[in-house]
């Protein structure tokens, strides 16, 4: 397959990604839960994170520790203080009219910096370089009745107002929409494995794109809510900005909205104030010294991560070093197959199915892996009937995708549909027969031709839905075909 | 008897010997605020009800003999930046005119908790930027001693209350002098205590790193009483320092033999009225009479104090007071159009015209390309000032100086000219750059005009700085004269 790369296009896609950290139990800031998903609108809040005067901000000390793991993952050095800057600017979602966040310039420092993340696209190795990992508060939730455009009003939901964010920044290493959707899979394979967000990656990753191509300027793409989308929104830009090369004109610098609707991005108003967050440090926090200490303390409790788990998979499970890549790009897949090995003995087997059938299957219907029903233990029910030749690993196949769609067991879908192997010789002999009176003519060629054999077989197939044991079938048929 | 005349620790040994009852107490102040308001307008709103409710609570568990706390029954009023839990705080403001908070100041919670009873929210400068309770939306308090002229401020209503016995106790913020100045010019005490000592959970911020809600009161044993209640760690506040709880009435004697006493030379300089400064020489000549030793200190920088210190006030209070949009509480201005254009209209309607300057100027000063110049400037000369006190105090146990370079103005006689009215500030701000704990106690009059001395001390030295006070009040007495209304 080829890269993908548009050769001589100097192709830059560089990534803002936010990250929640939703494993916390509080907000960054007050007391409230962080884990707001499924709460009626408005109802984890309280003075602190509604902004009301007089309230302080108190530093949650597991969200630094928190973002010091994934600063961690990321080969990022940490700065030895935590301090927090003041971005000022009006918005509706900013329950202060300023948010608390980090800053790079002014004395101040962000988390950490430098760093990278190494990944495989299509085989090939991919290293994209980290600029820095910082520390803020979410703003709260807009929702636009319609679209953003022709809303007439704005609903907001400060339930995920100061929930703790990470802003992950990296340099324009990316040359390919594909390249930047591999490096989102597999941040978000990091982010699952440390276990800093909510099981439910879904929304507690957000993404920002930027994006030159030669001779243009730098396009800010916001608003994209997906990973399928980010690698989408990135095709339509440099698609976009190809075509006004073509025309001999050139990207603006502007920040573009992505419409999820309609699959193409808009060109956002600019507002005046972007340019001027007049960040100060935030007064209320004290700086939070990281100590040497701290940071070997944080480390030494840090979970497995998924380049790990890989090497751990090629040598404890034997199987090949893309099936591990495969597999360890999504914790609950990485777990779902350890699970499945205690199981069963062929690994090899597991891999192969959760590969080719598994994830496929999970792709094909759209469902998130986080959502898959299916366990380990239906999973492995499923190979251990093709096994002990229940079915057909044609058939296993077929309940495998219906198991997935409509949440059934694997074996519930068998016993539903009928799907058993039939292995009874009197019952296929049953069947030969009827096939036998309804094909004379090829009866009687199968005496001497092969391929008159092949059709009766077939025959027997289509009546018994393909249950029929083909072993057994053949062996009735010739023997029939002897006795006349 | 007038008990709201009275002291906080005379009524607190009265109350629970039964010979009066807190409910007495509450009646006589609230009896007091009818009479005189109309003249003086201290008071922002009165809780009468719920203020008579308490008193007759704490009155139920003295005659049940359980323990009760160190303001037992005694009325305490509040500025109105605090945040009373279901209580009006305006911050002097048509902005929060219609603000009733959720939850209560840390202060408010330690304050009830001794068994004292918030009375009401006293009237302030407009989200306390001001020197003399003018730029209130709801009118100026008068001072007092003279009902021409202003009471200080910002905490302007707090100390007026005192003065003129509508309270007992009260509490202020001092950002650059908002306690200690009102304090001056109406007589009574007022400090403002080291920076993180007392929880600003619930102060509506105006400059956050400058600040600190501070106990005013009619004598300094009061306002040590009232101090040793609100003083202590606060884990709502980041910025507030782990201390051991102390008792500050126990550092009270007359004994001041050997103090050394710095007296701060470029606060007797140009712009000093020569009445205050005889006044505050005065004072310092009866502190050697108590055995104190006094000298000549300096502090240099002087001069660049006060653009320092509203450089860093501004631009904090830009940021601060950007969360006013008339969206979650408060007021909103009727307004057609989209949210930027309500809550720009809701701004220009619901702040005053000093609150305006200093957002402005606030928020020029934090733009790109003047924030090295002017905020980063001004934390460096903050630093160089903090030193110049650091230096000073490792000489004196404490420094004096005039509280304010004047006497109590002519309402509406300097209001015009902000330049003027912020370089009143040039004693007061210096203290809050530093974050050291001063005192203002009353130290004489002049045509029946009161004048303030400061007391300064080292950082979290606040005993050494309410001995020293309290042994000049003891010697001398000013505490006890009272206006005429
Ligand atoms: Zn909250």
């Amino acid at each position: 397959m080829a890269t993908g790369r548009d050769e001589g296009l100097d192709v830059k896609i560089g990534l803002e990604v936010h990250v929640q950290l939703t494993a916390l139990k509080t907000k960054l800031f007050c007391g409230c839960s962080a884990n707001y998903r499924g709460m009626p609108p408005n109802t984890l809040t309280c003075p602190i994170c509604l902004g009301h005067p007089g309230t302080l901000p108190v530093l949650n000390r597991k969200a630094v520790e928190h973002a010091m793991m994934v600063a961690l993952a990321l080969n990022s050095s940490i700065s030895r203080q935590m301090i927090f800057f003041r971005k000022n600017y009006f918005y509706v979602d900013l329950p202060k009219n300023f948010q608390i966040s980090q800053y790079d310039k002014a004395g101040g420092v962000p988390l950490s910096t430098g760093g990278w993340v190494e990944f495989a696209v299509n085989g090939e190795k991919k290293k994209v370089r980290i600029r820095r990992i910082q520390l803020e508060e979410d703003p709260a939730r807009l929702t636009y009745p319609g679209t953003i455009t022709t809303s007439s009003y704005t609903l907001v939901d400060f339930n995920r107002a100061g929930v703790a964010l990470l802003e992950i920044v990296t340099e324009p290493d990316m040359e390919t929409p594909e390249e930047a959707y591999f490096f989102l899979q597999k941040l978000r394979s990091i982010v699952e494995h440390l276990g800093v967000s909510s099981e439910n990656m879904q929304g507690s990753m957000r993404c920002d794109a930027n994006i030159s191509i030669k001779g243009g300027a730098r396009v800010e793409i916001k608003n994209i809510s997906s990973f399928r989308d980010v690698r989408r929104a990135l095709q339509y830009e440099i698609i976009r900005q190809k075509q006004l090369l073509r025309r001999g004109g050139a990207a603006k610098q502007e920040t573009r909205h992505w419409d999820e609707d309609r699959q193409i991005t808009v060109s956002l108003r600019v507002k005046e104030t972007e340019s001027d967050y007049r960040y100060f440090p935030e007064p209320d926090l004290v700086p939070v010294k990281i100590s040497e200490e701290w940071i070997s303390e944080v480390a030494s409790k840090m979970p497995e991560l998924p380049d790990d788990r890989r090497e751990r998979f090629t040598s404890d499970y034997g199987i090949p070093e893309y099936d591990a890549t495969v597999l360890t790009s999504n914790k609950k897949i990485a777990d779902f197959f350890e699970e499945c090995c205690k199981l069963y003995p062929n690994p090899k087997k597991v891999a192969n199915w959760i590969m080719s059938d598994l994830l496929r299957n999970i792709n094909e219907t759209g469902i998130d892996v986080a959502e898959m029903s299916i366990t380990a233990e239906q999973f492995i029910d499923l190979l251990k009937m093709i096994d002990e030749e229940l079915i057909s690993g044609k058939i296993a196949k077929r309940v495998l995708r219906e198991a997935i769609r409509t949440g059934r067991s694997p074996r519930k879908v068998v016993e539903d549909e009928g799907l058993l192997k039939i292995s009874d010789e009197k019952m296929i002999a049953k069947i030969v027969d009827e096939v036998f009176h309804e094909f004379e003519g090829a009866v009687a060629d199968a005496k001497r031709d092969r391929k008159a054999v092949n059709f009766l077989v077939g025959q027997v197939m289509r009546k018994t839905r393909g249950r029929a044991d083909p072993e057994i079938t053949n062996k009735v048929i010739l023997s029939k075909l002897e006795e006349k | 008897m007038h008990l709201n005349s009275l002291t906080c620790h005379e009524l607190v040994e009265m109350i629970k010997a039964q010979t009066v009852t807190a409910e007495e107490v509450v009646e006589h102040v609230f009896r007091r605020i009818s009479e005189v308001e109309g003249k003086i307008n201290a008071f922002i709103s009165t809780f009468n009800e719920s203020a008579l409710d308490k008193a007759r609570e704490i009155d139920e568990k003295i005659r049940r003999g359980e323990s009760v706390g160190l303001l037992a029954g005694i009325p305490v009023a509040v500025k109105d930046n605090i945040c009373t839990r279901g209580k009006l705080t305006t911050c002097g403001s048509k902005m929060l005119s219609n603000y009733i908070p959720p939850y209560n100041a840390t202060v408010i919670e330690k304050i009830e908790a001794a068994g004292g009873i918030i009375i009401g929210k006293t009237n302030m400068d407009e989200f306390a930027m001001g020197n003399s309770t003018e730029t209130s939306f709801f009118g100026c308090t008068r001072n007092p001693w003279d009902i021409t002229r202003v009471p200080g401020g910002s905490s302007g209503g707090s100390a007026a209350a005192l003065a003129s016995d509508e309270t007992i106790l009260a509490l202020g913020s001092d950002t650059g002098g908002s306690v200690r100045c009102p304090a001056s010019f109406c007589s009574v005490v007022g400090l403002k205590p080291t920076y993180g000592l007392v929880s600003r959970y619930g102060l509506v911020s105006y400059a956050n790193s400058l600040e600190q809600i501070g106990p005013m009161a009619k004598d300094v044993l009061d306002c040590a009483m009232l101090f040793t209640v609100i003083a202590g760690h606060d884990p709502r506040d980041g910025t507030s320092v782990p201390r051991r709880p102390c008792d500050y009435t126990k550092a009270l004697n007359d004994e001041i033999k050997g103090v050394k006493v710095g007296v701060l030379k470029e606060f007797f300089a140009v712009g000093l009225d020569e009445r205050v400064e005889k006044s505050v020489l005065n004072a310092v000549g009866i502190l050697e009479d108590l055995g104190a030793t006094c000298d000549g200190a300096s502090i240099s920088y002087l001069e660049y104090a006060v653009p320092t210190y509203y450089l860093i006030a501004m631009s904090e209070a830009s940021s601060n007071l950007a969360r006013f949009d008339g969206l979650r509480y408060g007021f909103t201005a009727k307004c057609e159009g989209d949210w930027n254009e309500v809550f720009s209209t809701t701004r220009g309607e619901g702040f005053g015209g000093e609150v305006k300057r200093r957002v402005l100027l606030g928020t020029f000063a934090l733009s790109a390309g003047y924030y090295d110049r002017y905020y980063l400037k001004a934390l460096k000369v903050r630093t160089l000032i903090k030193r110049e006190f650091e230096k000073a105090l490792s000489k004196f146990d404490v420094l004096v100086a005039p509280t304010m370079p004047i006497l109590p103005f002519k309402i509406g006689e300097v209001i015009d000219d902000p330049l003027a009215m912020y370089m009143m500030d040039i004693d007061t701000v210096p203290v809050n750059l530093a974050g050291v704990p001063s005192i203002s106690v009353p130290c004489g009059f002049v045509d029946g005009l009161p004048v303030g001395l400061q007391v300064i001390g080292g950082f979290f030295d606040e005993e050494m700085v309410l001995k020293v006070a309290y042994a000049f009040q003891e010697h001398t007495k000013f505490n006890l004269k009272k206006p005429e209304i």
